[in-house]
């Protein structure tokens, strides 16, 4: 029986008024995510992939404009709530760890009072006992110890700090929580303890997770599904299987050759050339000048996202009507 | 055959507090020794607080050592003074992590790459400044119109760190020490960048020290490998049979935990055992004590070396019916 | 290895001229922009007097006295027979002098001990932070009124008042310089400046110093501001050099002739409106340059 997605993003556009014009920041992306998977978003910098997350709680602040779509949690269309339904909504339906979070903890308060905080902004008459006891709960959840809720941000180390921002993103049980880089200043044995903290919680909870990122190492251990993004551009969502045994997209594929592994030591298979500025994009395929297989069409039309036969989403001339 | 560094017995610790000094050893009794006429890539792989980031200052002579010495071409780099403080300076350079933090934001990038020109004298007039500038950008792939004449935020962080691989190409040094060079890089554009450092040593004859956590690309562009943990060497030898079949219960944990881009290699079954270390500082024993789960009672001894092959020690007392090997000989397990 | 340029993008994006992206700059920037311009307009009042009027008519017994505004004294004069405009005009040009000349030395004390303790560390840095430690709980407005008032009357002069302020409004800066140093020399470039043959005077003047004009700027408007304030309630409370024009003498000497109740109300009005104008656009430039130095606190770049 086939479940109604939790999250649906339908032709999102955000773009950013600078002093040096206007650029597509978010170029129309569209993609649906069911309740408890995991998708991953990769992209380089500047890919918009955080970019997108932004706009899917609505945090895109001036001179950036989220200029259409429409982002569906759990049957609601957050465009269409008022700033006030908005703020209730973020934390309780749907939830952001940026990247860095674990740098923005308050460092002069105790753990427990931010927790405790962010549960009032949402449930100013819930009873004292009953909010301490969710805090520590939530603590427990991500394997942290319960006197973390009397410590202070500088006595813990990365991988607590991070683990206590996931702490509080889950504190009103989300339906989607999305996690910009949660690891990138972590190392490898803290990174695998708190990615597997994220996987148990969503669980427990019940949350669809979405993983910003631009390590495919990291993907390939933890997604379900992976979304690539390019200059602003949606350009291939698959299965992390399909991706990884047989992508699409001609920077999905130069993407997935360019990982080393240890079977090919020695050899580096970079993308040659560099990612374009969203001031300066190339016409037609953002990705034609680097691309192996470019053709006449795609530097002249921009590829729309195209569903294939098993499911997945392509935006490229070699699978559109025009190749 | 000369030396080219020497770090002979090299610890460091740190002090703090005025009544109760509580001593932390960063760095436990590290020799080394590299070749001048065999220049090598040599990892040193570690979490932080492994003291790989000490190591590297150690290198570069930003701090000094609490015991033991560290000998550039023979001399005690301490002692070094005029000229020779200066070679020393120019033949010993870094990569560090962060593309950004190396640019002096009230300057043009082009700041990055005059300075030591001009304070090196590696060229004679402007023109000829310019010239080797404009070399070095292109061997890393960049297009010196492209980014000469802006400002460091102008720029994305792909072509900052490029511009930093290029001023080291630009010295050619004989030692550098790449300190995290990739780990704030696109993961598309590390494999450039990686190329560029081993064309270095391959080319030009420089011997890299490549600190890392991300085994992956250690094992790419490696010949050798020292993995620290807390101050002490933990496992030591060739990278290939390392990586592939760690012996120490430690580099197995970090080899198991690396995220392989590989969905039929998933994070494995070596459950991680005490989450968080306490870290107070034991002075005797295994640094790895509180976290190993084969731990046994002659752990809480300071652990030896032992060698298990001719490329590959172990500090771990599993293998005790091994051979031991002092700590100063750890040079011998490293093919170069 | 081989580079490979990219192909020629289509959208060719004109960058602005510098002046426009200047002026939008400003747009944005309402504070700095109002003090600039206040700045500006007492700026020109005084240049234009001081070509313009006689200097002399700036002190008693120029003109007739007691004469309200007119066509003829358009500021009017006051109870010992000076012309106010001309008053105003040496007065405004005066405490200009002892705001940047106070402000100015204490800044450069500022610099020199901020970044000598922060650079160079260690006893020196122990001593001079001591020493600024100490002295800062020191009521200044106590200390300065018990200097001022015990010299001679005759020996009070713009530069004795700009030697008064000095004396205890060095700290600030020094301490304030100091923290930003502390910070800027563990920062990265500067450790890549060491690796590329950079000493330790090429390190402050050409790595540091750049980075912190704006904040030194910023620190000298303050200490302007600071000096400007100081001479101002020194003369008011009658400890300033009494012949000159001051502003602060003039309200003084105005309010110990019992002006408002005689009835001449402009005497004391114009030097405490120029005062507000003063310290207003001070301020207002200092906050403006707090938002140029510190890009965090920038509003919608």
């Amino acid at each position: 029986m086939p479940t109604e997605p939790i999250l649906k993003v339908i032709d999102l556009q955000v773009s950013y008024y600078t002093d040096a014009g206007r650029a597509t920041a978010l170029a129309g992306a569209t993609l649906s995510l069911n309740p408890v998977e995991k998708l991953g978003l990769v992209g380089e910098s500047g890919s918009g992939k955080s970019t997108m997350a932004l706009a899917m709680m609505r945090m895109i602040k001036p001179p950036g404009r989220i200029e259409a779509g429409q982002v569906i949690v759990d049957g609601t269309d957050l465009r269409t709530l008022s700033d006030e339904q908005m703020l209730k909504a973020r934390l309780s339906k749907i939830a952001y760890i940026p990247q860095g979070a674990m740098n923005s903890l308050n460092p002069v308060i105790r753990i427990g009072a931010q927790m405790v905080d962010a549960i009032k902004a949402h449930d100013p008459k819930a009873n004292k006992a009953d909010i301490e006891e969710r805090c520590l709960q939530s603590l427990e959840s991500v394997d942290l110890k319960r006197s973390v809720y009397k410590m202070y941000a500088h006595e813990l180390s990365g991988g607590m700090k991070q683990r206590v921002c996931i702490a509080i993103s889950i504190l009103l049980k989300p339906k989607v929580i999305i996690c910009d880089e949660p690891t990138s200043a972590l190392d490898v044995v803290t990174q695998r303890q708190v990615m597997e903290t994220i996987d148990r919680i969503k669980d427990e909870i019940g949350a669809a997770i979405i993983l910003i990122g631009h390590d495919m190492g990291l993907m390939a251990q933890f997604v379900d599904k992976v979304a690539v993004l390019y200059a602003g551009r949606l350009m291939e969502m698959s299965t992390v299987r399909e991706m990884f045994t047989n992508p699409k997209h001609p920077y999905a594929i130069a993407l997935i050759n360019s990982l080393p592994s240890l079977d090919n030591k020695g050899v580096f298979q970079g993308i040659p050339g560099l990612a374009p500025s969203i001031l300066r994009l190339p016409s037609g395929c953002p990705f034609h000048p680097r691309c192996s297989h470019v053709m006449e069409v795609c530097t002249k039309e921009i590829p729309y996202l195209k569903a294939l036969e098993d499911g997945r989403t392509v935006a490229c001339h070699l699978f559109s009507d025009k190749a | 055959m000369a030396d080219l560094l020497q770090l002979k017995n090299v610890t460091k610790t740190y002090v703090r507090g005025l009544l109760s000094k509580t001593a932390t050893t960063a760095l436990a009794n590290i020799s080394l020794t590299l070749d001048d006429e065999k220049p090598t890539i040599l990892t040193v792989a570690g979490e932080s607080g492994s003291g790989k980031t000490t190591l590297a200052m150690l290198l570069l002579g930003f701090i000094t050592p609490t015991s033991g010495q560290i000998f550039y071409k023979g001399q005690d780099i301490s002692t070094l003074s005029g000229s020779d403080r200066m070679t020393f300076r120019r033949e010993v350079q870094a990569v560090f992590q962060d593309p950004f933090a190396v640019f002096n934001p009230f300057y043009t990038v082009d700041h990055l790459l005059t300075v030591p020109i001009k304070r090196f004298g590696l060229a004679n007039s402007k023109r000829e400044a310019r010239n080797l500038m404009n070399g070095a950008l292109e061997a890393v792939g960049l297009d010196p119109n492209d980014v000469l004449g802006r400002y460091p935020h102008q720029i994305s962080g792909g072509q900052r760190q490029r511009i930093n691989v290029a001023r080291a190409l630009v010295l050619r040094p004989k030692l550098l020490v790449a300190d995290e060079p990739v780990s704030m890089v696109d993961a598309s554009l590390r494999a450039s960048i990686l190329e560029t450092l081993r064309d270095l040593q391959k080319s030009f004859n420089v011997s890299i020290i490549y600190i890392t956590h991300d085994l992956t690309t250690a094992y790419h562009i490696a010949n050798s490998i020292i993995v620290l943990y807390r101050g002490s060497v933990m496992e030591a030898g060739d990278v290939d049979t390392i990586i592939k079949s760690p012996q120490h219960p430690y580099t197995k944990l970090l080899i198991d935990s690396i995220p392989w881009p590989d969905i039929t290699r998933r994070w494995g079954e070596t459950e991680i055992k005490a989450k968080e270390t306490d870290y107070s500082d034991q002075t005797e024993g295994c640094k790895f004590l509180a976290r190993c789960p084969f731990a046994f009672w002659p752990c809480k001894n300071t652990t030896p070396l032992f060698r298990l092959s001719e490329h590959q020690a172990a500090a771990c007392f599993l293998f005790e019916e091994k051979p031991r090997i002092e700590m100063e000989r750890l040079t011998e397990l490293l093919p170069m | 290895m081989t580079a490979t340029t990219l192909a020629t993008p289509q959208a060719q994006v004109t960058r602005p001229s510098r002046l426009t992206l200047l002026l939008r700059y400003l747009r944005r920037n309402k504070s700095l922009t109002i003090g600039l311009i206040i700045m500006f307009g007492l700026i020109a009042f005084t240049i234009i007097g001081t070509l313009t009027l006689d200097k002399a008519d700036a002190y008693p017994l120029s003109v007739k006295p007691k004469q309200p505004p007119s066509a003829e004294f358009p500021f009017g004069t006051d109870f010992f027979g000076r012309d106010l405009l001309a008053a105003m005009v040496v007065g405004l040009w005066q405490t200009a002098l002892i705001g940047f000349l106070a402000g100015g030395v204490a800044v450069i004390i500022g610099v020199i001990l901020g970044f000598t303790s922060a650079y160079f560390g260690g006893p020196i840095d122990t001593t001079i932070k001591g020493i600024c430690q100490i002295l800062t709980p020191i009521p200044v407005f106590l200390i300065q009124v018990i200097l001022a008032g015990s010299l001679d009357k005759r020996d009070v002069t713009i530069y004795t008042m700009a030697f008064i302020v000095v004396l205890l409004s060095w700290m600030g800066p020094t301490l304030v310089i100091r923290s930003q140093v502390l910070s800027m020399k563990e920062r990265q470039f500067v450790s890549v400046a060491k690796l590329s043959g950079t000493g330790d005077m090429g390190i402050i003047f050409g790595e540091i110093m750049p980075n912190l004009l704006p904040f030194i700027a910023a620190s000298f408007v303050g200490a302007v501001f600071a000096a400007v304030f100081a001479s101002f309630y020194l003369a008011v409370l009658g400890l300033g050099p009494l012949r000159e024009p001051l502003l602060g003498n003039t309200i003084w000497a105005a309010q110990s002739q019992g002006a408002f109740f005689n009835g001449w109300w402009w005497w004391p009005l114009e030097p405490a409106i120029a005062m507000v104008l003063i310290l207003g656009s001070l301020a207002l430039i200092n906050m403006g340059l707090d938002e140029l130095a510190n890009p965090r606190v920038r509003r919608t770049e």
